[in-house]
């Protein structure tokens, strides 16, 4: 079989990031592969290249027999490349018809919009790829699911010869799931070549014919489904040893600090227990979606849980706001650093002191010097880089940024300490100095959640993990007992692990 | 690893000195204009330096500054308050109806303060309480307020003020200086002070930078502005009172249209329209620069219309020159 786009030798560096080397994909006509990898493995970037918004450093793309090269996003798209993401591109003031023939719409003789024709044509899309509503009606009153179908007529109304899904089931409801299988089925039947990107094993070994798996930026494997395991595939994905480089303390760890019990919302959360101890540092697993920055949102009184109860330090508290958590001695690092984290446009010094100004303030007027010394106390802690301490924060690095984010909430001198995907998007050095911190304020005593979607820094740093999925604890293990194959088990919700299991 | 302990470098508190920071800013280049503005009215007319004249052309502007320094912090936090104008309207109806029950001057004083905070209170519920946008809003309670003065009056107007009540448009302080040109410098100093050197104005400038960081970072968001809210409100009731004393009289067209002089000079005062920076000081040379413009034309008897426009040309020429100047910077370094 020959297939319809092949990519060979493919590298592509970010500052500070090597995000994909020598790596090689293949996509046959008629056939679904399935692109497995964990956060961070590199399958987004690859993405990017193969719809001609990233342009590799070195390698070949082929298509057919020809090589070829795709410049811009519009290239691929004529080269036949379509991507269907998660959050699906369209615009949800235009009509269905419109989205699916923007850009090519047909042209009567005046050369305008032929509209008869473009709602009939939007219309026969449709019925082809399932779906049944009228084409005139605006994106915007259509669930995600009969989004994604616009987005598949639109795929097939470029006449795509590659169609890629990435995570397409994340929004889905089950019988939803089953009409986009169906789907996918009509596609291979039409001769188009897949490419499937899921954190799901089940969807996987469903649909998929073929699969390649991606482990930091490198192939590590690929070959055709029905002779593979998922065992082989999960040992794949994560098969590397992790301890060596993460500077973990052994601690001895104390008192529970933070107990929480009960804690549940109604659409977000049920059923979440746990205790955390003084020293401790305890992580969260899971996939994009489970519930767990939501879950520690309603810690800090951003979301409002509908029942459950926290103690701290034996007393228990209700918290509102983040101004009572961060009074109370919670504090919590978000995971989005551009949008609720780094004030940019505001100085370095400024940023740290923020939530401190109580502290650094006399009788609500304000104290620079007090100001500039707690910056520079928590900044060089964090080893921040920068020239002064009143550069504008969005001039930073990313991860110097999140230095200085982190450096916010620990001049709050919290007793709990939340770090949401503490180096997520920071190159390696400013993930070292971050590693090395956490480890570094354990030692002290204090007592950190940190939620990571990478297993590597989940198995290194972590002294117990609780494992999340769909909003419910899924799984709890001891730093003894972790193995990546667990953690990828109870997240993935493949043979369920029993709730409370060794807590 | 270890990172965190081995090098603990050094990072300065500041790259430039106060002077360099000084020379740099807007407010720098609003010294200039000022200046300039100042050098070319004296030149133009004899009378612009007759300290008496002086004095009365402060009255173009101080009403109006008086709201601007509370607009100011407004438009930093990212919000914007366009009702100020009609709540000079209905405040100033209430008291020229408590006149015509035969209110004395304290109560007049404390019904207008007290309906600046009221419809301030109403705004800031409906924005921080629903969580609607600002902008529509106040462009609401702008008709409602003004609607209600025109209820009440029709086309009458209320006078038969006390004369204590003239004092505060009318009075003086001490030799040149009236009442409301004081009023002025102690607002500016108080708002100088509440949004530079308190834990409070630093909260106003994180708001309009990122809200929801803010949020996050234990600001009580609402909380402040709904603050804003009222204190716009506040100022707009004292710019009543001072208002309705210098002209003696209530008509529902009072101060009609002042709310996009008063946004025309916290923006030409360097305050970013979309929130995030801006300075007091900047605010007080926009209402100086905005009031000898004024006055200048005046003594040259250029008619109003010119002004406005000459206003207007003034804005969009200071918002527009950083920008091409910059422009041309970059495009010389490439």
């Amino acid at each position: 079989m020959k297939p319809a786009i092949a990519l060979e030798g493919i590298s592509k560096s970010f500052p500070g990031v090597r995000a994909l080397s020598e790596v090689s994909l293949t996509l046959y006509p008629g056939s679904v592969t399935a692109l497995i990898g964990e956060n961070g493995a590199g399958k987004s970037t690859l993405v990017k290249i193969l719809t001609g918004i990233y342009q590799p450093d070195s390698g070949v793309i082929r298509v057919g027999e020809t090589e070829t090269a795709f410049p811009t996003a519009l290239s691929a798209a004529r080269a036949g490349v379509t991507a269907i993401h998660q959050e699906t591109v369209l615009f949800d003031e235009l009509s269905v018809a419109e989205n699916i023939f923007l850009g090519h719409a047909p042209r009567n003789r005046f050369g305008l919009i032929d509209w008869k024709k473009l709602n009939a044509d939007a219309a026969a899309l449709l019925n082809r790829a399932g779906a049944d509503f009228d084409p005139t009606i605006r994106l915007r009153d259509l669930g995600i699911a009969r989004k994604h179908l616009v987005a598949i007529a639109r795929a097939l109304s470029v006449d795509a010869r590659v169609v890629i899904m990435d995570e397409p089931t994340a929004a889905l409801s089950h019988k939803e799931i089953h009409e986009l299988y169906a789907l996918i089925e009509r596609l291979k039947a039409d001769g188009k070549a897949i490419l499937f990107i899921s954190h799901k094993f089940d969807e996987i070994f469903r649909i998929a014919d073929r699969y390649t798996v991606f482990r930091d930026g490198t192939m590590v494997g690929e070959g055709v489904i029905a002779d593979v395991r998922q065992d082989d595939l999960v040992r794949m994905m994560v098969g590397r040893s992790v301890d060596s480089v993460y500077p973990k303390k052994e601690v001895g760890i104390g008192e529970p600090v933070l107990t929480v019990s009960g804690y549940r919302h109604p659409t977000e959360f049920e059923d979440i227990n746990f205790e955390l101890r003084r020293g401790e540092i305890l992580g969260f697993y899971g996939l994009v979606g489970a519930g767990r920055s939501e879950f520690m949102q309603s810690l800090i009184g951003i979301t409002r849980p509908s029942a459950g109860a926290i103690r701290l330090d034996g007393e228990v508290l209700v918290i509102r706001s983040p101004a009572e958590a961060i009074r109370a001695g919670i504090v919590y690092v978000p995971e989005e650093r551009g949008r609720q984290g780094a004030i940019i446009g505001m100085p370095i010094f400024q940023n740290v002191t923020l939530p401190s100004l109580s502290h650094t303030s006399r009788t609500g007027f304000l104290r620079l010097a007090n100001e500039f010394a707690l910056a520079r106390e928590y900044t060089s802690r964090l080893d921040l880089r920068a020239a002064s301490l009143d550069q504008d924060v969005g001039t930073l690095s990313g991860g110097n940024q999140q230095k200085v984010v982190i450096a916010k909430w620990l001049a709050t001198k919290p007793k709990v300490i939340i770090l949401d995907e503490p180096t997520k998007g920071i190159d390696i050095g400013s993930k070292a100095a971050v590693h090395a911190f956490m480890s570094e304020l354990a030692a002290q005593g204090l007592s950190v959640i940190m939620v990571s979607s990478e297993i590597p820094e989940i198995m290194g740093m972590s002294d117990r993990v609780i494992v999340m999925r769909e909003g419910r604890i899924a799984g709890r293990f001891e730093r003894s007992e972790l193995t990546a194959e667990k953690l990828v088990r109870a997240a993935a919700g493949i043979e369920a692990q029993p709730e409370g299991r060794a807590a | 690893m270890a990172h965190a302990q081995l090098s603990p470098r050094t990072i300065p508190d500041r790259l430039q000195g106060r002077s360099a920071r000084l020379l740099k800013s807007w407010e720098a280049l609003l010294v200039v204009v000022a200046t300039a503005i100042f050098l070319g009215n004296s030149l133009a007319s004899p009378y612009f330096l007759d300290p008496w004249n002086l004095s009365d052309a402060t009255f173009n502007f101080t009403e109006k500054a008086m709201i601007a320094f509370a607009m100011a912090l407004v438009i930093i936090s990212g919000e914007i308050d366009l009702s100020v104008a009609s709540i000079i309207a209905l405040a100033s109806t209430a008291m020229g109806y408590a006149v015509q029950l035969g209110l004395d001057t304290p109560a007049l004083v404390a019904i207008g303060l007290g309906v600046g905070l009221v419809c301030g209170a109403v705004n800031g519920l409906l924005i921080t309480g629903l969580g609607l946008p600002s902008i529509v809003v106040t462009i609401g309670t702008m008709s409602l307020f003004r609607g209600l003065s025109f209820i009440v009056l029709g086309d009458q107007a209320f006078t038969g003020y006390p004369e204590s009540f003239a004092w505060f448009g009318q009075g003086y302080v001490w030799w040149v200086f009236s009442f409301e040109f004081t009023l002025f410098v102690l607002l500016a100093v108080i708002y100088g002070v509440l949004l530079h050197k308190t834990n409070f104005g630093r909260a106003v400038y994180a708001i309009g930078n990122n809200q929801t960081a803010a949020l996050f970072s234990g600001v009580r968001v609402a909380r402040v502005k709904f603050a804003l809210f009222l204190m716009t409100g506040l100022m707009a009731g004292l710019a009543s009172i001072c208002l309705t004393s210098r002209l003696g009289s209530t008509r529902p067209s009072i101060a009609l249209g002042w709310e996009l002089e008063v946004v025309t000079m916290v923006v030409l005062g360097g305050v970013n329209i979309l929130g995030g920076s801006g300075t007091i000081p900047g605010v007080v040379l926009a209402a100086l620069i905005m009031g000898m413009v004024t006055f200048g034309f005046g003594l040259l008897n250029v008619p109003g219309i010119v002004m406005s426009i000459f206003i207007g040309l003034l804005l969009i020429s200071v918002i527009a020159l950083p920008i091409l100047w910059q422009r041309a910077r970059r495009r010389l370094s490439q």
